[in-house]
This record gives structure tokens, C-alpha cells and sequence, in this order.
């Protein structure tokens, strides 16, 4: 690790400010991320800015149509939040899919979705539940954020503030592990939003994406028979030591079928 | 006496060692710190393969905090020598291998992306790290070679190897097993690989070198296997220093599976710089240069073709493997594809005609040497995936077919036709318990009810034999060792009757200071934690070869009872002396110097405390109850037994699931059972992640791609059934403890295994360990 100033504002715009001036800033969350990335010498921040201390970022809503998650809640606080589990079920189960305890005791969901790494599993849940990313300066729809490889509609020095998820009337989350990292190869999110489905990608391109051709064939068709004929093309797809482009083509329908089959039983 | 019968051979006692580890209170070489101490960060080669150019630590060496860059220029002009490889082994034609030079710090080509060429020493670790980027190196980047089976038509890499081949070792007889096999009913032809892995001990290694100016002596802790081998090597070959003037510390070892053995370039260049600069020097390596630098293991292609003739019966067995040894020869990295492989190519059966040719090839890769089991597993992983190939191509049980070719206990000692001689073993006892474990019987229905859920079930056997205990010395010197393979044991006695026990081998992880002071106490009828055992220290124990190929109880083991011998035979001495009669009257049991036919004895603490303060002492003898042995073995042991794996494939995904995997072993006498069954455990686990999940990756330009825990991926408990652990006893024929050896079994039974019932499952003769469910999808989709 290279040396670097450390602040912890304890506002959204202290913060921002913190990160104005600083010669090349980034926000810590958990650090999950940031410090392994860090100790092996692959970032050099001048300054740390750990969000920490901002009250503004924590906290859980649930209301009967909405869950609104802090962007510093921990996946284990979502995993075992009553609330969440009540009425959006997915997503504690979801959050439950990731890492390991010590991982899930400090990784936070605004850190997960701000880095957007091409095999996190909270992606799925924003795009598949169509949620809204909100920040200190504007709101951005899930369909807009994820752009490309650990790229994002956020602009430099914008911190996500909270994250709303719509409640669906039913959905699920199936993820294909890296026996490895347990990062997700594929995941899959399917969810219904009376009779309005929406599928959810993450690990098999450069960022999660919609399934469109999946959710057309879903749409009023609930099961897996309906998705048999679609084809998954794997152009763009991620091709490494884990997994070909192919296998994760394939993997994307599997996951999509077990997910529908939990939806449907 | 309860204690000591509860503590006596053969009793579970719980690990004396474990509560100092699981309290944080073991000590590792990290854990040292001297005065004035500095830190040490390695320059590494960022290619596989360069020239290097120049080095130029102007920046470096203005930053604060840095005292040195010292490179491999430096060491060199210092009189340091090569790196030895410790067994050089005779090619076909007789001549000796060709072993390519292996300075410590490279100074003129590097051969492996992460090699050493210097060091940089600072005031701290961080600054050391960062001075250590603002070197500026040129190099001239070449071609690298890095796939073992197309090295001997590359370019060489080494001046002087032509066709980066360092030797073409044969073992058996060529024509008459040419002429079996021309002959066979059947020919059974296998293509495998055995992948690369990377050790992954938890503790990563780690050196602290300190030199006195006044006296001039050296002092290096260091994670080492063997710490009397490390001094050794060092003096005699890398000339660091004179034996007596170095004194190697290898204290609590977190893990080594072999990887600890070696004398690396790391632990030379730390004692050096400590000399050169007269300040204690550190350096522990982080995860990431564990898997650059650290020597690997496994790394064979073998093409192996099994005959047999009408009745199932073996007649000749014939394998030829390119052994990838990496850019040098490690200590050891020549004998691991050679003898401690082609040797074993006879398994548990009498096949009469065996010939093994191997192709030890360098490539730019990090050095291949020992990694638990090493070769042993390779040559099980050959017969017993080619004998159950064999009983599917002629629609026999491949239980049948095991059977009707294994030595029987009638047969031994057993001549094979690979040069070893087995003592003694009953495998069907073994392979019977396997099969009523597992329960054989009732797989069908469990392969029947798995097909309702969708899944394919399988299931496999692997009856392993192994070698340990390596020996006896003048053999092994007569093949090519550079050392001996005896053990040294020294039995202190206290004046109090406490014991103080001193042995050569070294456990990191293994239990030694139980199992160890479980056999002195036992002899001697004292108390288990009345004994105490030393080890890891060359300026306390006098000499030894250290813990490798499961050798410390068999081998070290057998020191210390010739040790104990003695102590007993000086202490009936003295006994007969007070007792007033010959010694020939006195009896030594449980810990009681008796007088034949009467009641009158003395105790062991009595005996002890009278040699120490001599008032009434026979007036020949010496003073004092303190007494060494050394035990050159007559043979190997050798440990065998029966894995048997089940498994179930997830035909949509490939994924794979281990549900049952049974070891029955035959490691002979059992000191200590539970800490036996853990080495099973663990050597199980290897074994699974071998045949499941590890691979060690380099793409073409020798770029090392799994270079993290996050793509290298080693098992988890999660990954890993409920084992089932059973033992079968032969007693080792040739030792005083009638002890084999356990580290090493459930790494080379149970990857043939875990194949033999995957490949069951999808109906295939192969898929390359280790079997990701995308082969698995690939083997079933296509
Ligand atoms: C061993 C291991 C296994 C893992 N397995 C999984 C897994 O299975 N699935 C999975 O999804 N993830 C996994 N992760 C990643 C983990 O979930 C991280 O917690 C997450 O990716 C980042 O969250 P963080 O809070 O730790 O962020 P940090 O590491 O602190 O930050 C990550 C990045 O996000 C930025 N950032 C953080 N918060 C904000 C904010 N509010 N606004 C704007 N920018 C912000 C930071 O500046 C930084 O660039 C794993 C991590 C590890 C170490």
C-alpha cells in the first residue's frame, strides 16, 4: 500500500469537498474493493475519503411498495434485515449469495453498485428490479447506470446515496459461483411485476444488463418451457480462465429457468 | 499408570502443540524481530523470459529509508555459488542429467516471470516495496517456453541444454515390455495430463538473517522443512558460510506440503545482505510471490498403455511422461518424476513387465519439485486410472479386475519389476473395508435414484501404493542423492526424570510433540507432558534430514527409539548397581527398573536422578542419562490402502459434487489415530482440489494467470463431503515402531479416485484434472 491522506467527513458535502480538493480522492465504503486493490499496489489514492461517519447513507426503508437500502448498509445487515426479508425476500437472499461472512460483515451495497464489477451479484437486483440509484446531486434509473466494464453513469465525486427498489409480486435470484472467488460467473434475476417481467444479468458481459429477449418471451408466460426457444447469444460476453463466452451463454438460460422454477415451483 | 496407558500407542490424544497455535501463541519466523532490524523487497522479472540489461537503482537508493540495492551482479561478485539440485540422475545413455546453473539472484537472463535478480533493503517494509518500483531495469524480452510438451522442440533456454531437455531417464525393462504388450489380448491406451499446482501453505515463507561481526556468526530463521539441510546446503554449496558459523532456525511452520523443503533464492539473499550491511535483514513473502516463487508441484503428460491377456491378468504396463521441472532444478525437482515415480508404476499389482521413460523438461515456469506426495500421486493417478479404464473396456468390475491382479500376502517380500521391494501389505483387506464403507452394493440404487433427480452418479476406486520413508542413504547415493536419508533422535533425561527430546525431522503441522513424546512416553512409563520435543534448530539438535515424504515417525521415530534403547539400557545398569545385582536381573516395564522374581525396584526418576548426582554409581560408567542414535532405514515403507469416490454431476451445469469419499489406508502401527485420521483429512482435501479445482495457468508468454486466491482455487470445506476414514494394519516389517507413514496417502489415493467416478458418471475415459464444470458441460453437450 502507498501512502495516502485519510479523512472521514461526517456530510454528503464535506465529503465532496474533501474530494474537490484532493489531487486524486476515492471514497472508501467497506473496502471490500478499495483495499485489497490498494495492498496489491494497483490503486494509489492520494486521498482516502471514508463515508463512514455521514448518517445520510444509512439506514433501511420499507414501505409497501418500496425498499430503500442505504448506500452504506452492509450485505449482511440487508441479508438479515426483517423488513427486507418480508417484502422483498430476493434481495436478502441475494445479499446473503455474496462472499463470505467477514466479506458481507464490511461490503456495502452503494460500494458494490458504485464499482460495478462485472461479477457482482447486487447488479442483478438493480437492473432486474428496475431500481433507482440515488445520489448526492440526482437520481438515475437503473437502466441508464450500468455502462460498461467498472463504468457507470456516475459522475466523478457523485456518491450514491441510497438505492430504491420496487416490491415485485414475486422474484428470484439464482447465481452460478466461481468455485474460486464466489463471485458470480452468471446471476440471474427474474422478477414479476404483475405480469410485467424483468430479467436481471450480471457476470456474463463487461456489466449487468437486461435479458430483453428472455423478458419478451416471459411476458404473459411465465415458466420455463417459455424460454427454451431463445437464444442467448454470447457476443460481448466475458471469456477468461473461468468461463467461456459459450458456457456463460448457456449458464445465463439455466439460471434463468432454476430462477423461474422458484418463481413458479 | 492411567495417563500413561490413556497416552500409550495407539490413543487419540489430543495435539499438546494445538493449544499454543489456536491461542496465537505459536511462534513464526514473522514473529522474530532483532534490533535494528531492516527489511528486505525482491526486484522480480517481469517476463518469463529476458535478457537482462541493466539495473539502475539511482532513484531507489536516494529515497529515505533505503540502505541497499543489491543485485545478482553483486552476489556473484561475491563468491556466492549456484543453487544445488540435491539428486542428479542418470539419463538412459549413463550420462548425468544436464543441469542448467542456478545462481540465487539471476544476473544475466531471467527464466520465470517473478525470478529474483535483487533486493532491496530499507527501513521498512513499505519503503522497501516502493524503492523497490523506482528501480529501473532493462531488459530485452525473448521468446518464452512454456508448455512442457512442446519444450523439447523449442528454442533452448539455457546455454548448453539442447532441446531444454535436462534428462531422458528410463526405468525397466524396454523390450520384453514392448514384447508383452505386442503379445496382450488387450491394450488398454490412456492420454493424461496431471495438472500443475501451487502449494498454498498458509503461512507464506518467510526469512530473518542476522550476523554477529565479533563472532562471526550467522543466524537464519526460516520457514524451512529441513533446517539441517538449508545450513548444508548453504555452506557447502552456495558457500554462504561455514557450517559452524551458521546456525538455520526453522521455528513454528505454518504449512509447507513440501514447498519448504527447498533452499530458495530468497532466504540466501537475506543472510547475505544481513553480513553485507550488519543490520538484521526480513522478509516475508506476500500471497501474490507465494504463487510466483514458490516451487509448484505435479506437471506431467504421460502417454501409458496397460496389457493384459485373456483372463483380465496385467502383463505390461509402458508410460511415457514429459515432466516439466520448471526454469531450474529445484533441491529436489529432478528425483520427484524419476525415482519417486517410475518406482511406483507397479501399484498394488504383480504386472511382470513394467517400462517407464520420462522427459524432464525446463521451461520459463517457476521451479517444479515435491508437493505432497510427489511423483507417487502422478503414478497412481497413471495405474489406477488406467486399470479402471481398462476393466470398462472388457466389461469387467473394475473391483474384479483389481482383485485378480493384486500381490497377495503370501507374496511378500515383493520384487517388482521398478526396482523397489514391498515388505509387506494385504490390499484386499484394505480394498474390503473400502467397498463395505461406501457400501459397493447399494450404489446402483443410490445411481438410480440420483438419475430420478436429474443427476448422474458415479463412483470409483483408486487401491494406491506409496513409498515413504525414503532409504536406505547408500542406495539412494548409489541413484544419485546428495545426502543421506537417515534421522538422528537424542533422548535427554533430566536429572528430575523429565525428558528432553531432540529429533532432526521438523513438523510444521504435523503433530510431532505429541506423537513423538506419545512413543518416549510409553517406553520410558513417564507422562506425555513430562516429554518435551525439540526440533527445528541446528544449534540445538545435532543433525537431521527433516519432514518430507511422511517420513518423520518411520524414520525419526526409529532414531529416537534407538535413543531410548540406550537410555534404558545405561539406566538398567545403574539400576542393577543399586539393586545390588547384574544387570542381566533387571527388567525395565512401565516405567520400573525391577529386580526379576522379587518386589524390589526402582523407579525411572530414581534411576535418572542417581546418574546425575552419582552417590551410589557403579564406578565404570559415566554420569549423566543423555543418549543419541541414528536410524538408517533398510527399505521404504509403504503405506497402501483403498479410495473409493462418489460423485454426482449436475447435467445442466457441469457442476460436480463430491457426496462420499471413503479412505481405508494401511499406514501400519498407529502412534496416535487422531492426529493420523487429520494428515488423512487434509491429504484428502489436496486430492480433491487436485481432481476438482486447482490448476496452476501460465499463458504463452509464461504470465502466471492464477495468481490469487481469487482464480487459484483451493477447496474449501464446503467443497468436501463427510470423509469416511478406516485403517487396515500390516506392521512395517523393518522398523522398531512398525510405523509407515500417513502425510501424504489421501493426496495420492484419492485424485484417481475422484476420476474414476466422475468419468463413471459421464460415461468418458478422461477429462483433464482439474474437471471445471465446464469441461463437465463440455464432455456431456458433446
Ligand atoms: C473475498 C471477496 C469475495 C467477494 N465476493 C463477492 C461476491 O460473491 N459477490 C459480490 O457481489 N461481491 C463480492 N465481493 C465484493 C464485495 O461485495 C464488496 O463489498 C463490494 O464490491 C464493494 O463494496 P465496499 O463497500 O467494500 O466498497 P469499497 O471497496 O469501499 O469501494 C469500492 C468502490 O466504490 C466506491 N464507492 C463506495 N461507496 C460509494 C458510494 N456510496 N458512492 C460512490 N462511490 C462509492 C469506492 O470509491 C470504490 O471505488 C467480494 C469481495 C471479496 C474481498
Amino acid at each position: 500500500m502507498y501512502q495516502f491522506r485519510y479523512h472521514k467527513p461526517a456530510t454528503l458535502e464535506e465529503a465532496v469537498d474533501c474530494y474537490q480538493s484532493a489531487e486524486d480522492g476515492i471514497y472508501l465504503a467497506g473496502g471490500q474493493t478499495l483495499l485489497p486493490t490498494m495492498k496489491q499496489r494497483l490503486a494509489a489514492p492520494s486521498d482516502v475519503i471514508d463515508l463512514s461517519a455521514i448518517d445520510r447513507l444509512t439506514g433501511i426503508e420499507v414501505t409497501s411498495d418500496e425498499v430503500r437500502v442505504g448506500a452504506f448498509t452492509r450485505h449482511d445487515e440487508v441479508a438479515r434485515h426483517e423488513g427486507i426479508r418480508r417484502r422483498l425476500p430476493v434481495l436478502a437472499f441475494l445479499a446473503a449469495q455474496i462472499g463470505d461472512g467477514q466479506v458481507r460483515n464490511r461490503g456495502t451495497i452503494g460500494g458494490s453498485v458504485a464499482n460495478s464489477d462485472p461479477a457482482a451479484d447486487y447488479p442483478a437486483a438493480v437492473i432486474g428490479l428496475g431500481a433507482t440509484i440515488n445520489t448526492n446531486a440526482r437520481q438515475i434509473a437503473a437502466d441508464d447506470y450500468f455502462q460498461d466494464l467498472f463504468e457507470t453513469a456516475l459522475e466523478p465525486g457523485e456518491i450514491i446515496t441510497r438505492i430504491d427498489f420496487p416490491v415485485p409480486s414475486r422474484a428470484a435470484y439464482r447465481k452460478f459461483p466461481n468455485p474460486a472467488s464466489r463471485y458470480a460467473v452468471v446471476g440471474v434475476l427474474v422478477a414479476d411485476f404483475d405480469g410485467r417481467i424483468r430479467v436481471g444479468i450480471t457476470g456474463a458481459g463487461p456489466c449487468a444488463f437486461r435479458g430483453t429477449a428472455l423478458e419478451v418471451a416471459l411476458q404473459g408466460n411465465l415458466n420455463s418451457a417459455a424460454i427454451e426457444g431463445v437464444e442467448v447469444p454470447d457476443v460481448g460476453f466475458n471469456n477468461d480462465l473461468h468461463a467461456s463466452a459459450e458456457y456463460r451463454a448457456h449458464l445465463v438460460k439455466v439460471m434463468a429457468r432454476r430462477a423461474i422454477a422458484d418463481l413458479v415451483g | 499408570m492411567a495417563e500413561a496407558i490413556e497416552s500409550g500407542i495407539g490413543a487419540p490424544v489430543r495435539r499438546k502443540e494445538d493449544m499454543r497455535f489456536i491461542t496465537g501463541e505459536g511462534r513464526y519466523t514473522d514473529d522474530f524481530s532483532q534490533r535494528g532490524q531492516v527489511y528486505a523487497a525482491f526486484l522480480r522479472s517481469p517476463y518469463a523470459r529476458a535478457r537482462l540489461d541493466s539495473v539502475d537503482a539511482s532513484e531507489a537508493l536516494a529515497m529515505e529509508g533505503v540502505l541497499a540495492v543489491l543485485t545478482g551482479q553483486d552476489m556473484a561478485a561475491d563468491g556466492f555459488g549456484d543453487l544445488p539440485c540435491g539428486w542428479t540422475v542418470k539419463q538412459k545413455d549413463g550420462s548425468d542429467m544436464v543441469t542448467a546453473a542456478h545462481p540465487p539472484l539471476a544476473h544475466s537472463i531471467v527464466n520465470y516471470a517473478g525470478e529474483p535478480y535483487g533486493l532491496v533493503v530499507a527501513s521498512s517494509v513499505a519503503v522497501a516495496r516502493r524503492a523497490a518500483e523506482r528501480v529501473i531495469t532493462e531488459f530485452t524480452e525473448l521468446d518464452a517456453v512454456v508448455n512442457p510438451a512442446l519444450a523439447m522442440d523449442s528454442e533452448d533456454i539455457h546455454a548448453g541444454v539442447v532441446g531444454n531437455l535436462c534428462y531422458d531417464w528410463e526405468l525397466g525393462d524396454a523390450s520384453a515390455t514392448d514384447a508383452a504388450l505386442a503379445a496382450a489380448a488387450h491394450v488398454t491406451r490412456l492420454d493424461l495430463t496431471n495438472n500443475r499446482l501451487i502449494p498454498n501453505a498458509m503461512e507464506p515463507r518467510a526469512a530473518l538473517g542476522i550476523y554477529d561481526p565479533g563472532t562471526g556468526e550467522h543466524t537464519l530463521y526460516t520457514t524451512s522443512q529441513n533446517p539441517h539441510l538449508e545450513r548444508l546446503v548453504l555452506s557447502a554449496f552456495v558457500k554462504v558460510a561455514p557450517e559452524h558459523k551458521l546456525r538455520v532456525i526453522a521455528p513454528d511452520v505454518g504449512g509447507g506440503f513440501g514447498s519448504k523443503i527447498f533452499v530458495y533464492p530468497e532466504e540466501t539473499a537475506v543472510i547475505w545482505a544481513a553480513r553485507k550491511l550488519r543490520r538484521p535483514v526480513k522478509w516475508t513473502a506476500e500471497r501474490g510471490e507465494s504463487f510466483l516463487a514458490d516451487a509448484h508441484g505435479r506437471d506431467h503428460v504421460t502417454h501409458a498403455q496397460l496389457g493384459l491377456d485373456e483372463q483380465g491378468r496385467f502383463v505390461a504396463l509402458k508410460v511415457q511422461t514429459t515432466a516439466n521441472l520448471g526454469a531450474y532444478l529445484s533441491l529436489f525437482g529432478s528425483s520427484v518424476p524419476t525415482y519417486l515415480y517410475g518406482t511406483l508404476l507397479a501399484g498394488q499389482y504383480k504386472t511382470p513387465n513394467i517400462h517407464v521413460e520420462v522427459h524432464g523438461v525446463y521451461t520459463n515456469t517457476a521451479p517444479v519439485d515435491a508437493y505432497r506426495g510427489a511423483g507417487r500421486p502422478e503414478a497412481t493417478y497413471v495405474v489406477e486410472r488406467i486399470v479402471e479404464i481398462a476393466a470398462r473396456e472388457l466389461g469387467m468390475d473394475p473391483v474384479e479386475l483389481r482383485r485378480r491382479n493384486m500381490i497377495q500376502p503370501a507374496d511378500f517380500p515383493y520384487q517388482t519389476p521398478v526396482a523397489l521391494v514391498y515388505d509387506t501389505g494385504d490390499y484386499e483387506a484394505s480394498l474390503d473395508k473400502a467397498l463395505q464403507l461406501i457400501d459397493y452394493a447399494g450404489f446402483p440404487a443410490r445411481r438410480a435414484a440420483a438419475a430420478v433427480a436429474g443427476k448422474r452418479r458415479g463412483i470409483g476406486l483408486s487401491c494406491y501404493i506409496e513409498a515413504c520413508g525414503l532409504a536406505p542413504s547408500k542406495l539412494a547415493i548409489s541413484l544419485g542423492a546428495g545426502v543421506g536419508l537417515y534421522e538422528s533422535g537424542e533422548v535427554r533425561v533430566n536429572p528430575t526424570g523429565s525428558v528432553t527430546v531432540f529429533t532432526g525431522t521438523h513438523s510444521h503441522g504435523q503433530g510431532h510433540e505429541t506423537t513423538f513424546a506419545q512413543v518416549v512416553a510409553a517406553r520410558l512409563g513417564v507422562d506425555i507432558d513430562d516429554v518435551e520435543l525439540v526440533h527445528g534448530d541446528t544449534g540445538r539438535v545435532e543433525f537431521g534430514l527433516g519432514t518430507y515424504g511422511s517420513r518423520s515417525l518411520s524414520v525419526g521415530g526409529s532414531a529416537i527409539v534407538g535413543a531410548l534403547e540406550k537410555v534404558i539400557a545405561k539406566g538398567r545398569r545403574i539400576a542393577a548397581h543399586m539393586l545390588e545385582t547384574d544387570v542381566e536381573n533387571i527388567d525395565f516395564e512401565e516405567g520400573q527398573f525391577r529386580l526379576r522374581d522379587s518386589n524390589r525396584a526402582l523407579s525411572f526418576g530414581e534411576v535418572a536422578f542417581a546418574a546425575y548426582v552419582p552417590a551410589d554409581y557403579p564406578e565404570d560408567l559415566e554420569p549423566g542419562l543423555s543418549e543419541k542414535a541414528f536410524y538408517d532405514p533398510e527399505n521404504f515403507t509403504y503405506p497402501a490402502g483403498t479410495h473409493i469416490a462418489e460423485v454426482e454431476v449436475d447435467v445442466e451445469t457441469g457442476v460436480v459434487a463430491l457426496v462420499n469419499l471413503v479412505a481405508v489406508d494401511d499406514f501400519g502401527i498407529l502412534i496416535n489415530p487422531l492426529i493420523v485420521h487429520g494428515q488423512v483429512h487434509g491429504g484428502l482435501a489436496q486430492g480433491a482440489g487436485q481432481a476438482l479445482l486447482e490448476q496452476a495457468v501460465y499463458d504463452e508468454y509464461g504470465q502466471l494467470q492464477t495468481g490469487s486466491l481469487m482464480d487459484y482455487c483451493i477447496p474449501r470445506a464446503d467443497d468436501l463431503p463427510d470423509f469416511l476414514v478406516d485403517t487396515t494394519v500390516t506392521p512395517c516389517t523393518h522398523n522398531p515402531l512398525g510405523a509407515k507413514g500417513c502425510g501424504e496417502a489421501g493426496a495420492i489415493g484419492s485424485p484417481a479416485a475422484i476420476m474414476n467416478a466422475l468419468t463413471d458418471a459421464l460415461g468418458v475415459n478422461d477429462i483433464s484434472m482439474p474437471a471445471t464444470s465446464e469441461k463437465i458441460w463440455r464432455a456431456l453437450s458433446g
